[in-house]
């Protein structure tokens, strides 16, 4: 049960401890997003997640001892509907991890061939959504700094934000523009102590990547397990006002293009 | 004064009339607030969020159309809303003026009530045909999957058009416990607080419940504002001692900051972190302990806004401060311009007192 009044203290700047964070994860009844609530919760968060489908939201929530939110963040008319969800039930908030992606139009084609609508799709799940989602959050992750409970935003960005692979067109650029705004972001909030991330989890075995790459041998990819434990040690990381991020430790590049969370002054 | 009717927050043509503590006035944009602030001064606002309290809906004995305002949470933890008080319209919405709504049918405990996707029972009535405590049916979690699908803003006639959560949202807004918005926070933004912080200006936060500020009907209202409970954190105490150690004034950003901080400092040894449940009227016979200058918006006299500022300012002052928003078409409402009106003069031995805490 959430409660405001009296927040469960959090020992501030455990490297290895989230026990009492209250993290709020999109995409998270699949993939990655998934693999991330269950690695919160067995780590000792208070998480609550947020995915489209009604069903699988419920159905999480109750394996998971997690809060389900049901909604789109592509959407506008939800995302402070979320976010009324997200605090309500958690009664503020000191991480948000926006990971919930849309891979442009699949299968994937040369952007000659892509619709304009399938970039806006794109644009609006992956860059405008979190965007409009962390404005809407930024209150209560402003507050939790200045109470040294630690405050962080990590965007799961992707080596398609760097690097130009033909037929990723709409993925690749709307993951490169989210990478920038959390570059941005981090620039603007860290004397609030609000610090943002932008980190490649690698390939992984998800419904994305089976969408994108139907033929790729699962042996070769990275579980979404592995990634999301490394994700909640950078996090650990970041929210103990580390300044730099160790690499992953299967060679994957962790994209640190930010500096970890500053310390609230 | 005019009413603002457009659900901007920060309008780059919002003006500012400072009071001074000794009474001269001074207009000013809005955009200028910083500059009437002084290094070590602290700035202090609400950070609650604002839920969206109205709900449509039928009483299912009669039929009826109703609205109902929610207006009071009745657990302590936040996170339940399954038990509140709220003030219940006849059919219509916020487009009739509140004084012109028709009472909703006769209510009795036991009666249903259909509200969007909650449904909902009254538990009891609360002494006033409008006024009820009720109870939802479901959990917690189940209420805010319903609030955040159904509810609405409150909100009144001088606002034309229906307001959606994000115009009610302050760019600080953090736990969502307000019934109306904490709406002085409206003239807050990011760069603000960057230039606060370049300034050596405090900012902190507490987050109060403000509850609805008026229901149409006369009797109701004299009992407004319901208790309203609030939680100030340990940070926000911290950075008030630190600015009253350095002289600074306490600005609070809003009437829900001064009733928060009044009511804890009422409770003897200086503001303590932590809960705490508002229930005292601020007006002119109030004697100010923590809050040296208010933020607030321009409110007509007889309100219980205008009320509160009168701890702050005296009546030929606020005379003639209402004369000049009036001169110059100020715009009143959540909305609206803001005045910024310091106490009349620091009450020397409420200022000792606080430096001794202080100190202590």
């Amino acid at each position: 049960m959430a409660k405001t009044y009296n927040p469960v203290p959090r020992k501030p700047h455990d490297r290895d401890s989230v026990a009492g964070l209250r993290v709020a994860i999109t995409g998270g009844t699949s993939g990655l997003g998934l693999a991330l609530v269950h690695e919160f919760v067995a780590r000792g968060a208070r998480a609550a997640f947020v995915a489209r489908d009604r069903a699988r939201v419920e159905c999480i929530a109750a394996a998971a001892s997690a809060h389900g939110i049901v909604g789109d963040v592509a959407c506008k008319e939800d995302i402070h509907r979320i976010a009324l969800q997200v605090l309500g039930l958690l009664g503020g908030l000191d991480c948000l991890i926006n990971n919930a992606s849309s891979l442009g139009p699949v299968p994937l084609r040369p952007l000659g061939d892509t619709d304009c609508e399938d970039l806006e799709l794109a644009l609006a799940t992956n860059v405008v959504g979190p965007f409009r989602l962390t404005k809407a959050l930024l209150g209560a992750l402003a507050a939790s700094a200045r109470e040294d409970r630690g405050a962080v935003v990590l965007n799961v960005s992707s080596d398609a934000a760097i690097n130009a692979y033909a037929g990723w067109g709409a993925y690749g650029t709307s993951k490169a523009a989210l990478r920038q705004l959390s570059r941005i972001w981090h620039e603007e909030m860290k004397t609030q102590g609000v610090g943002f991330l932008s980190l490649d989890p690698g390939d992984m075995d998800t419904p994305l990547h089976t969408l994108a790459l139907p033929d790729a041998d699962p042996a070769t990819l990275k579980r979404p397990e592995t990634a999301a434990r490394e994700l909640v040690d950078a996090i650990c990381i970041a929210l103990a006002g580390r300044s730099r991020l160790p690499p992953s430790r299967d060679g994957a590049s962790i994209d640190a293009c930010t500096e970890a969370a500053a310390a609230p002054g | 004064m005019i009413a603002a009717d457009k659900p901007r927050q920060r309008a780059s043509s919002a003006r500012l009339l400072v009071i001074a503590a000794g009474g001269s006035l001074t207009h000013a944009a809005r955009t200028d607030l910083v500059d009437f602030l002084r290094r070590g001064d602290l700035v202090v606002a609400n950070d609650a969020a604002t839920l969206p309290a109205s709900l449509h809906g039928m009483h299912l004995p009669t039929g009826a159309a109703i609205e109902v305002r929610l207006a009071g949470r009745l657990a302590r933890d936040a996170g339940d809303l399954r038990r509140c008080i709220a003030v219940v319209f006849g059919a219509g919405d916020f487009r009739i003026r509140t004084e012109d709504r028709p009472l909703p049918p006769a209510l009795a405990a036991g009666d249903r009530l259909a509200l969007g996707p909650l449904a909902a029972m009254i538990e009891r009535g609360l002494d006033h045909p409008r006024l009820i405590a009720l109870r939802f049916d479901g959990s917690a979690t189940e209420v805010w999957t319903g609030l955040a699908r159904h509810g609405r803003p409150i909100q009144y006639a001088h606002m034309p058009m229906p307001l959606k959560l994000w115009d009610v949202w302050t760019p600080i807004a953090g736990p969502p416990v307000a019934f109306e918005p904490p709406s002085a926070g409206f003239a807050l933004d990011w760069r603000l607080l960057a230039v606060l912080r370049d300034r050596g200006i405090g900012f902190a936060t507490l987050t109060h419940a403000a509850g609805i500020s008026s229901t149409g009907d006369v009797d109701l209202d004299r009992r407004l504002p319901f208790p309203e409970p609030y939680f100030i954190p340990a940070s926000a105490v911290r950075a008030i001692r630190r600015s009253r150690g350095c002289s600074g004034r306490i600005v609070a950003v809003g009437t829900t900051v001064v009733r928060a901080l009044e009511h804890a400092a009422s409770l003897g040894g200086g503001v303590r972190p932590g809960a705490g449940i508002a229930r005292q009227r601020i007006d002119a016979r109030t004697k100010l302990r923590v809050v040296d200058a208010i933020l607030s918006g321009a409110h007509e006299p007889g309100s219980s806004h205008y009320d509160l500022l009168r701890a702050f300012a005296d009546d030929a002052t606020l005379r003639a401060a209402t004369a000049e928003l009036d001169a110059q078409h100020y715009r009143t409402h959540e909305f609206g311009d803001s005045l910024l009106v310091e106490r009349r003069r620091p009450c020397a031995s409420c200022w000792r007192e606080s430096v001794v805490r202080a100190a202590a």
